[in-house]
């Protein structure tokens, strides 16, 4: 069915440069979603109880302000985005190709999403709850990190997993503007030089990798989940 | 001891503004357990949570203890807080702490060591009577045993005052009298003030001393309870205490004897009996009672006859029976 030089193709990609090619595509994705959860989650959580009526009430401008930031930068495409932040790459990073050119747009296209999904999370957490606590007498800053943060977390593990795989999809997209990782494998040698069993071969090894999130995702979030009997 | 003055509360929403509460005063006195009762919509839950500002009122002042809660800043008000317990209709239990942990929570606010925090714990747990479910979740516990435990979470910071929110309303009726039983034991054990938010009277007649009524956002009446429930002067408490007040106004000649059942009595057919062994007939005009575990509750109006010695054989008989408080209601 393949070609006898392709199954060499593949076999050789497989020996030479499929580990390192795994372990960019690893980095690729953990180190942008946990910095994405770095800005998006106290965003987030600004969203909820930054509002009227919150926790910690804050200026309608404000709001205003960073819901509109959130909605620009999650309406622009990720492949354009990516050209857009380049020359921000080559600042920080030096090199506008490879993994760590990568990353920087990466963040910047998933800490909009992280807030969003964060919010919805924080926004799960019974109102009775926060009532009680401030009933107690507890700070806005108490109720953040012992009640909403807490309380959401089996939706926040569970939506750390969303963006975790939507990140990787990302990845495996940059792989056409010169991103390392697995992506790059299969358009680079599937696409570009039409070798279609290297391209079905760095697919499902895509799609293993994002069953494989997803099911210790679960395990995760079945663990953490007290309301879980 | 609450006080509160010229306490207004107004809603603005979208469609228009909402008075909840006009011009409330109130004055609940240590170691009361005061009973607010009211149809829903009465403003009775508003009320309760403009005792800890929960709700900030519209005018009017708050003091509990002479400290006026309506001039505090923020930080003062949470300390305030500290002070005054609330336990609510829901519950209100963090879902992804341990019975232990809910109860360390308020604890753990005030910034109490947590050794310390547990050790305290343990002894509130033993107080509310469940000792082996410190590392239970709350999906793990029935409806009363979580509102034990959210008693035990207000109780932590040993506030003078609990808020009580509905906090029975979830609950079945024999759930509903081990809750006040308990409630009870610690007003008389711990001295803390009790206020009680509630649409049924026999809630407020199981453990209350003092009663006020709402209506339409306003204090209708107050008082002690056996004054309020015997006598009631508003329409307001007329209807709540006469659950078909007008079909007993047709009867104007009659006076009227209100019973209520704490529970002591045990299940007799007390007019039957009237009637067989001492020849007295009585009308029964209303009648809310509840059998649980051969033991009855609730109340009762009864119509006495038109003579006046015949109604005083009767007052006399139904006066002996343990566990009934016979009251004859003024008209």
């Amino acid at each position: 069915m393949f070609a006898e030089t392709e199954l060499d193709l593949l076999e050789k990609i497989i020996r030479q440069g499929l580990l390192g090619a795994l372990g960019e595509t690893l980095l690729m994705t953990f180190v942008p979603t946990v910095l994405a959860f770095v800005i998006g989650l106290p965003l987030g959580v600004l969203l909820v109880i930054g509002e009227e009526g919150g926790v910690l009430p804050l200026p309608r401008w404000l709001m205003k302000a960073l819901n509109a930031l959130i909605n620009i930068l999650r309406s622009v495409p990720f492949l354009i985005l990516l050209i857009v932040v380049l020359p921000l790459s080559r600042l920080l990073v030096g090199t506008t190709v490879g993994t760590r050119a990568i990353l920087a747009p990466l963040v910047i296209a998933a800490f909009p999403f992280v807030a969003r999904l964060v919010e919805t999370s924080i926004r799960e957490v019974d109102a009775g709850v926060v009532e009680a606590a401030q009933s107690m007498g507890a700070s806005p800053f108490q109720i953040v990190w012992k009640v909403l943060i807490p309380e959401a977390r089996p939706a926040l593990i569970s939506n750390f997993m969303v963006a975790l795989i939507t990140i990787f999809g990302y990845g495996a997209m940059a792989g056409a503007v010169g991103g390392g990782g697995i992506g790059r494998i299969a358009v680079n040698y599937g696409y570009n030089r039409y070798k279609p069993l290297v391209m079905y071969f760095a697919v499902i090894l895509l799609v293993i990798l994002v069953q494989l999130f997803q099911s210790i995702g679960n395990r995760l979030v079945k663990k953490a989940d007290k309301r879980i009997r | 001891m609450i006080e509160i003055q010229n306490l207004s509360k107004t809603f603005h929403t979208a469609g228009g503004e909402v008075e909840a509460l006009k011009d409330i005063d109130l004055r609940i006195e240590d170691g009361d357990i005061f009973g607010i009762i009211g149809l829903s919509g009465a403003g009775k839950s508003t009320l309760v949570r403009c005792m800890n500002l929960l709700e900030q009122p519209t005018e009017g002042r708050v003091l509990v203890d002479g400290q006026e809660l309506t001039a505090l800043s923020p930080r003062q008000l949470r300390k305030a807080r500290q002070s005054i317990g609330m336990i609510f209709q829901g519950f209100n239990l963090l879902m992804q702490r341990t019975a232990l942990e809910n109860i360390c929570f308020p604890l753990e606010l005030a910034g109490v060591k947590k050794p310390e925090a547990r050790r305290r714990a343990r002894e509130l747990l033993e107080l509310v009577e469940l000792p082996d479910k410190a590392d239970a979740y709350p999906v793990q516990l029935s409806g009363g045993q979580k509102q034990r435990v959210a008693i035990a979470r207000a109780l932590a910071s040993e506030p003078r005052v609990l808020l009580c929110d509905e906090a029975t309303s979830a609950l079945d009726p024999k759930t509903t009298r081990a809750i006040l039983e308990l409630l009870r034991k610690l007003n008389r054990e711990l001295g803390v003030t009790v206020v009680v938010i509630t649409h049924e009277m026999r809630v407020v007649e199981q453990i209350c001393n003092k009663v006020a009524i709402l209506d339409g956002g306003q204090v209708r009446e107050t008082g002690p309870v056996s004054e309020v429930f015997s006598n009631p002067r508003s329409e307001a408490g007329k209807r709540l205490v006469l659950p078909e007040g007008e079909k007993i106004h047709v009867l104007p000649e009659n006076r009227l004897v209100r019973l209520v059942f704490d529970g002591a009595a045990a299940t007799e057919p007390i007019v039957a009996t009237l009637a067989a062994k001492q020849g007295i007939l009585l009308n029964i005009l209303a009648a809310d009672t509840h059998s649980l575990a051969g033991k009855t509750y609730g109340s009762m109006v009864l119509g006495l006859p038109q003579d006046e010695t015949e109604a005083a054989r009767a007052l006399l008989y139904l006066r002996e029976i343990a566990g009934v408080t016979a009251e004859t209601i003024l008209q």
